[in-house]
């Protein structure tokens, strides 16, 4: 049995699962009951300034469906909690007190000034809670009153409310970056220049989920309007696992511990975030669709998955995919595979002759014979390797992609004779 | 033992009878639907269309369903196919479409193309719009003989073209075996008459029920007075047992049962205790499973030769056996038994393959008690409306009548007959006796014939 245990920027947690700020950790109902489903940790859903509290609309969320599959992708347009700072600081000391060894950070988002974040620190430290995450990321309705992503997309305000919180506080401090900027790396840096202890990424994606053809609005509508929301679901992990290599590999910031965020529903997709140098991994949607009990197999599979690799800890292949994440000009132009369609498990549905004949480069032929059975075969001499008909291919391991010894050696595009340079 | 001659309507309350013939699959629900279209792979080249007799684009339908586009699905099924909607319901898909589903090959759990068929088609007949428009008037003049699936196909495609069609129908009504054939579980609710009323609203189509060929008109004539003939006779008429007592009180052929179940007040059919059906194709089931929802209490199926021989498929013989018939094989029909008051029992001698591959007797008997026999031993096309003698006692040359061989008429690939003008179609030409067969027999004959009547001067 492989130990789960976590701990990143100096908070531990039995296992690397934590509950993203979102509503399943709005109150310490719905928090109690994921820490007793097996979670490893929650940040709270971020806490704004005393006073009265923002105010939601209806509805909130919309949902990207895919070939009968429902969530592949949501989107919301709620706020931070919309519920008094007292009584959330009160369950979240409540909470801490009942759960002593599950993670428990708090999110929190207020105006940027440092006056208004050293007074909501103070509050906020007294609930003897682990760490905070400093909410740079929300894309909606809170950047429209210049906190948020209005406060992620520039690096100086990251620098600075990062300095603030950190003059301001012993705790550890996460800065949760927001994607809807062009180079990742820039707020990774302000973050780390301000200090941070660690960075959360990645927050939603500016997004239009549909638009409803009767009402010619965006979904979700209020009243007949929509605003752009928040994206996330299994549909971003391939850009936040980007924005994470990004961040990993960055010469400034790649000691700097991260919390990854983005379509993480199964114990594999966190395990490859952690391959990329995740100290924990958040969700949110999984939980959303399916309830907390998902975290049963999520522990339970990356367990054995570690069991079977021989991986007695986290740090044992935190990381490891590190180093193999490159540049394109690093590939080797004499790297070679070519399809194979291995017959017996062919069910003649066509489905790779078709793509490579119409968006690829003509390179499997077909047969039928006299009872019809149909035969695709790959010409070797067109094929690219390009993966395409064993991405389309509907039987797992009827098409492999096999690397062929070509005898060449590595070859780069920096020393490729087709280079002007 | 019970008394014979145990027959009397109404056995089972009107209730339960209804209820027993309720839809056989009850159609899909949205939901479903979606769901089912969602499996299908949209392979290319598609195993189901090309085994398709009508070659429906059945991928190309499915996805249709699945973007909610499920009037352009259905569409998409009535160009190929102007009876998908019965079609959907009585095609043997088990041993068609389904069977060379791709996911049947790589799950055993085919796409339920028939289901979603249906889907697709009720969606579209409970808009109640007219998809098809015609092309301009040609003009032309079309005789179509029957009424059945191949001569509705023909006609409807033929008006399609803008030619003008004249339907001849022996019967009361249009739908043929549709009409009077198919079980009732299949085709509930006058579907046969609302896929009539959906083909001819296309317009230019004029039916003429009560017509019969060879009473009323004759070949010869419609010949002399249409631009092109199309026969779609189907099968006239019922093999024999060739036994005494065969049409003792009682003893029934199944295809007119059927007929009468399909148009009468099911509670007032008569329906023995004790029913031995004899016959191993569709109509044999169907009967053997109707009359058993009417109230049967023992029902056997008598067959011949093995399960595997059975010209009903291995679906419809399932079918039977669920529905509590007694299924029982290699035992051939020697005598049926009767007394004065009609049928008593039917004697069966035990049969065999002898080492020639013939069927043989063993020599041993058997008697299996009855109140009421059907004989479903199959059906034939008869040519005799061709040359009626006692209407036209005229002799016919031999080369007024398109060529018969193996009892139907030969035709090519087009469907035309040996005769000029005259095409043919359904189950009185070569090929399965199914309804997808037929309608692409009258399909294919009604594109023969508008490229005949369209086609300029021969070029020289």
């Amino acid at each position: 049995m492989a130990d789960l245990g976590c701990s990143i920027a100096g908070v531990r947690s039995p296992n690397p699962f934590w509950l993203a700020s979102a509503p399943p950790t709005d109150k310490q109902y719905n928090v109690e009951r994921a820490f007793a489903a097996g979670w490893g940790g929650v940040v709270w859903k971020t806490l704004g300034e005393a006073g009265p509290p923002i105010v939601n609309v209806c509805s909130r969320y919309g949902s990207v469906d895919y070939n009968g599959q429902r969530m592949i992708g949501l989107n919301n347009i709620e706020l931070i909690t919309d519920r008094p700072l007292e009584v959330n600081l009160r369950e979240i000391r409540a909470v801490k007190k009942s759960w002593p060894d599950r993670a428990l950070v708090v999110s929190l988002m207020v105006p940027c000034n440092e006056q208004a974040w050293r007074d909501i620190l103070l509050r906020v430290e007294d609930t003897g809670c682990d760490g905070v995450e400093l909410n740079f990321g929300c894309p909606h309705g809170m950047s429209e009153r210049g906190m948020g992503s209005a406060v992620g997309q520039v690096p100086e305000y990251i620098r600075d409310v990062t300095g603030w919180c950190k003059q301001s506080t012993p705790l550890p401090v996460f800065v949760k970056l927001t994607p809807n900027i062009t180079d990742i790396r820039q707020p990774a840096r302000a973050a780390k220049q301000g200090g941070a202890d660690a960075v959360s990424l990645i927050n939603t994606i500016n997004s239009i989920v549909a638009i409803d053809l009767d009402t010619f609005a965006p979904l979700p509508t209020v009243a007949g309007k929509g605003a752009h929301g928040g994206y996330c679901g299994p549909a971003v992990k391939p850009i936040a696992l980007s924005m994470v290599s990004e961040i990993a590999r960055d010469s400034e910031t790649r000691s700097l511990p991260i919390s990854g965020i983005g379509g993480i529903g199964t114990w594999r997709d966190a395990a490859e975030y952690i391959a990329l140098g995740c100290g924990s991994v958040q969700v949110c949607t999984a939980a959303m669709r399916f309830g907390f009990r998902i975290i049963d197999d999520m522990v339970d599979g990356l367990n054995n998955w570690m069991d079977d690799k021989g991986y007695k800890t986290l740090d044992d292949f935190r990381g490891k995919a590190i180093a193999n994440v490159t540049d394109w000009n690093q590939l080797d132009l004499n790297y070679k595979t070519l399809a194979v369609i291995h017959q017996d498990k062919c069910i003649e549905c066509g489905l790779c002759y078709i793509v490579c004949e119409d968006a690829a480069h003509q390179a499997i032929a077909r047969h039928k014979d006299a009872n019809g059975k149909r035969t695709y075969t790959v010409i070797d001499d067109e094929c690219v390797g390009c993966n395409l008909c064993s991405l389309v291919c509907p039987v797992p391991g009827c098409i492999t992609m096999e690397a062929q010894d070509t005898g060449l050696p590595y070859l780069n595009w920096g020393h490729h004779p087709n280079n002007p340079g | 033992m019970s008394q014979p001659h145990d027959i009397t309507a109404g056995r089972l309350p009107a209730r339960r009878i209804e209820e027993n013939f309720a839809d056989l699959h009850p159609p899909l629900t949205a939901h479903q639907a979606a769901v089912e279209a969602a499996r299908c792979l949209f392979c290319h080249d598609a195993p189901c269309t090309e085994v398709c007799p009508t070659g429906i684009d059945i991928p190309g339908f499915i996805r249709k369903i699945a973007t909610g586009n499920t009037r352009g699905a259905a569409i998409t099924i009535l160009n190929e196919n102007i009876m998908g909607g019965t079609c959907a319901n009585v095609c043997p898909v088990e041993e068609l479409c389904e069977q060379v589903c791709v996911r049947h090959t790589a799950e055993e759990q085919p796409v339920q193309i028939g289901r979603l068929q249906r889907y697709a088609t009720d969606h579209l007949f409970a808009l109640g719009v007219q998809p098809f428009s015609r092309q301009p008037d040609s003009g032309r003049k079309i005789a179509v003989v029957g009424a059945g699936p191949a001569s509705l196909s023909c006609a409807h495609r033929l008006a399609l073209h803008g030619h003008r069609v004249t339907v001849f129908e022996a019967r009361e009504k249009a739908g043929g075996l549709n009409e009077y054939g198919l079980a009732a579980y299949k085709m509930l609710e006058e579907r046969a008459a609302r896929e009539v009323e959906f083909i001819l609203g296309v317009g230019g189509i004029t039916l003429q029920n009560n017509t019969p060929l060879g009473r009323d008109v004759t070949l010869a004539e419609l010949r002399r007075d249409f631009d092109a003939v199309f026969l779609g006779l189907g099968h006239n008429e019922v093999n024999r047992l060739g036994l005494a007592g065969e049409d003792a009180l009682g003893a029934h052929s199944a295809v007119d049962f059927i007929a009468r179940i399909r148009q009468e007040d099911l509670t007032t059919l008569p329906v023995g205790r004790r029913v031995v059906v004899i016959g191993g194709g569709n109509t044999a089931i169907d009967i053997a499973v109707q009359i058993r929802k009417l109230g049967a209490e023992h029902v056997t199926l008598v067959y011949r030769r093995g399960a595997s021989d059975m010209g009903a498929t291995h679906h419809e013989q399932r079918l039977a056996q669920t529905s509590g018939v007694h299924i029982m094989t290699w035992a051939r029909p020697c005598r049926v038994e009767t007394d004065a008051a009609g049928v008593t029992a039917v004697t069966f001698e035990y049969t065999r393959l002898g080492p020639d591959g013939r069927l043989t007797g063993s020599g041993e008997h058997f008697t299996i008690e009855a109140d009421q026999v059907f004989k479903a031993i199959g059906q034939k096309f008869s040519d005799t409306a061709l040359h009626p003698p006692a209407l036209h006692p005229h002799d016919l040359a031999a080369d007024d009548l398109p060529a018969i061989e193996n009892g139907r008429f030969r035709v090519d690939a087009e469907r035309r007959t040996s005769l000029p003008g005259v095409w043919a179609g359904g189950d009185c030409v070569p090929g399965r006796d199914l309804t997808v067969v037929a309608v692409q027999d009258g399909k294919l004959a009604a594109e023969s014939i508008h490229r005949e009547l369209t086609a300029g001067p021969a070029a020289s």
